[in-house]
């Protein structure tokens, strides 16, 4: 996904001379044609991200469109008060792109890790937020936010799903079980796994690569009484939104994700995403046992 | 030019100060007069700070001689650029706007009140002629760096982008990462102002102009009360590098 965000934007950067680009360091030599094309307007400011973000206010301010890259919890952790106030505060407005997603650098350990990214742009408002799934789904995306007035957190993965997906972000389902059957949310590249995951079971499972805004119209349109999240950030990232798009409901909801523990371990990102129960069997694992307690609890005593 | 009076106001020490007010030295404290009237009725019978008058004389001689921004171009993509970073000092600053014609004189009025758009903090979106939002310290250079890299992206090469500091406010790492990035990369349409009251609690060895000047930086160092020694220092620039302007006030001014 990097290298066809690398592509789209190089590609941006020539087309429309309002773009530009910050960079601190990371992917600095992946922009150094776009660089030596647009000295003025591709600005790596040295391992300096709170100045990285705040320069990218400064650009809006004056009426250019700033993509910011780094690592998520760099960019978005680390700068989390120049994101608020020198984007938001200022009412301007900037497109984000991170790589490094949860735990794609595992080995790198804790430091490098970031979790809770899209909560953390999720207490801001009015925040576009795309996890695609697949890098065929980002230069579509990607131009798509580029090309509007909003701020956008592009959340790149080194994981990802077989195949990709586009559409705006509304919901698509992928997997019909019938009317009133549990729904499976999946958003970005956790797809796979998560079909595999209910293969056996009668679940609906709708994608998206978008959960901010949440689809909820979408939401609300495949939704029965069962409602299962799978998000690879912090579990739970978006259940405020479905229950608040289901509150005339009575509904239950599973939101399964990354945990809070840091779990102090190396290897992969798949050991990592195995750990966090997010591989095919241990959302199956969940999932059989969130629909199963509610078979138990509908028994007779 | 305009030719500058100043007024003198009761000093801050000759009333009675509010615990967590420092009163300002013994003396009276000069305030140009055509900002006077307009920073009584910001006042409106409350204490200030000394910190308040003693920036009062570098926002004037900037609002006064040097930026080119009035009431009808605050949208003029080539208007010269002034970012209060230092959002605290908004009294002299709203002041002076109000002077200048960017607010009216009634806005003055109710300072921080539920209904008012001038609030202890300034906002940008709420104060005509306000650059920036600020009030978190150690904002203000960053914006200020992207906003002059914007501005030569887009081939204004007019337009001159001033940030005013605090000595304190330089405690934030933030400005020495655009400290050391405006110098390395040569921004020659940034100028920054810091006013030196020595509040920084653990103060600046060596002098603040040469934690610039180390970076490529031009500087000068001048009386932040002199207005004809802040406007020579303020118009110092060289065009080939980014400008450093610190006015020194006496300790708690």
């Amino acid at each position: 996904m990097r290298q066809t965000f690398v592509d789209t934007t190089t590609a941006l950067l020539a087309e429309d001379p309002r773009t530009a680009l910050v960079l601190a360091d990371i992917s600095a030599a992946a922009f150094a044609p776009a660089a030596t094309r647009h000295p003025d307007r591709v600005l790596n400011v040295g391992i300096r991200e709170q100045l990285m973000v705040g320069v990218a206010g400064g650009l809006a301010l004056t009426g250019l469109r700033p993509i910011v890259h780094s690592y998520a919890p760099f960019l978005v952790e680390r700068a989390y008060e120049q994101v608020k106030l020198d984007l938001d505060h200022q009412d301007v407005t900037a497109v984000l792109v991170s790589v490094g997603a949860s735990y794609d650098r595992a080995a790198a350990g804790r430091t490098h890790l970031s979790p809770a990214d899209v909560s953390l742009i999720d207490t801001l408002h009015d925040w576009t937020v795309h996890v695609p799934g697949h890098p065929d789904e980002v230069p579509a995306l990607l131009r798509a936010v580029v090309a509007g007035d909003g701020s956008a957190y592009v959340r790149l993965s080194t994981l990802q799903n077989d195949r990709p997906l586009g559409g705006d972000g509304t919901l698509a389902a992928v997997r019909d079980a019938g009317p009133g059957a549990p729904l499976l949310v999946a958003v970005g590249p956790v797809r796979d796994a998560a079909l595999a995951a209910v293969a056996d079971l009668p679940v609906t499972v709708a994608y998206t690569h978008r959960p901010r805004p949440f689809d909820v119209a979408g939401l609300r349109a495949l939704a029965g009484t069962d409602v299962i999240l799978v998000e690879p950030y912090l579990a739970g990232t978006s259940s405020r939104v479905v229950s608040a798009a289901l509150a005339d409901r009575p509904h239950r909801l599973l939101a399964l994700g990354v945990g809070r523990e840091d779990l102090r371990r190396y290897g992969s990102s798949e050991d990592h995403t195995r750990w966090h129960g997010l591989d095919a069997a241990g959302l199956h694992r969940s999932v059989s046992r969130f629909l199963g307690s509610r078979r138990e609890a509908a028994l007779p005593v | 030019m305009t030719t500058t009076t100043a007024t003198t106001i009761p000093p801050a020490s000759a009333r009675s100060a509010p615990p967590g007010i420092v009163p300002a030295p013994p003396g009276t404290v000069a305030v140009p007069e055509p900002v006077a009237a307009a920073l009584e009725r910001v006042r409106a019978g409350r204490e200030f700070g000394a910190n308040v008058y003693s920036t009062v004389d570098v926002l004037w001689v900037l609002y006064d001689r040097i930026l080119r921004i009035t009431p009808d171009t605050t949208d003029d993509p080539d208007r010269d650029r002034f970012l209060l970073s230092k959002g605290h000092a908004v009294a002299g600053y709203y002041a002076v706007l109000a002077a200048k014609g960017f607010v009216p004189g009634a806005w003055l009025d109710d300072q921080g009140g539920p209904g008012s758009r001038l609030g202890d903090h300034p906002d940008r979106t709420l104060v005509p002629g306000v650059e920036i939002g600020s009030g978190s310290l150690g904002h203000g250079l960053g914006l200020g760096v992207g906003t002059a890299l914007g501005l030569r992206a887009q081939g204004r090469l007019t337009p001159r982008v001033y940030v005013l500091l605090g000595d304190a406010e330089l405690d934030e790492g933030s400005n020495h990462e655009a400290i050391a990035y405006a110098g390395a990369s040569g921004l020659p349409n940034l100028t920054a102002v810091v006013v030196d009251n020595h509040s920084a609690t653990h103060g600046w060895p060596g002098g603040l102009a040469a934690r610039f000047e180390v970076n490529g930086w031009s500087a000068a160092t001048v009386d932040g009360r002199d207005h004809e020694a802040l406007h020579h220092a303020l118009t110092g620039h060289d065009n080939h590098r980014p400008h450093v302007v610190v006015a020194v006030v006496d300790p708690g001014e």
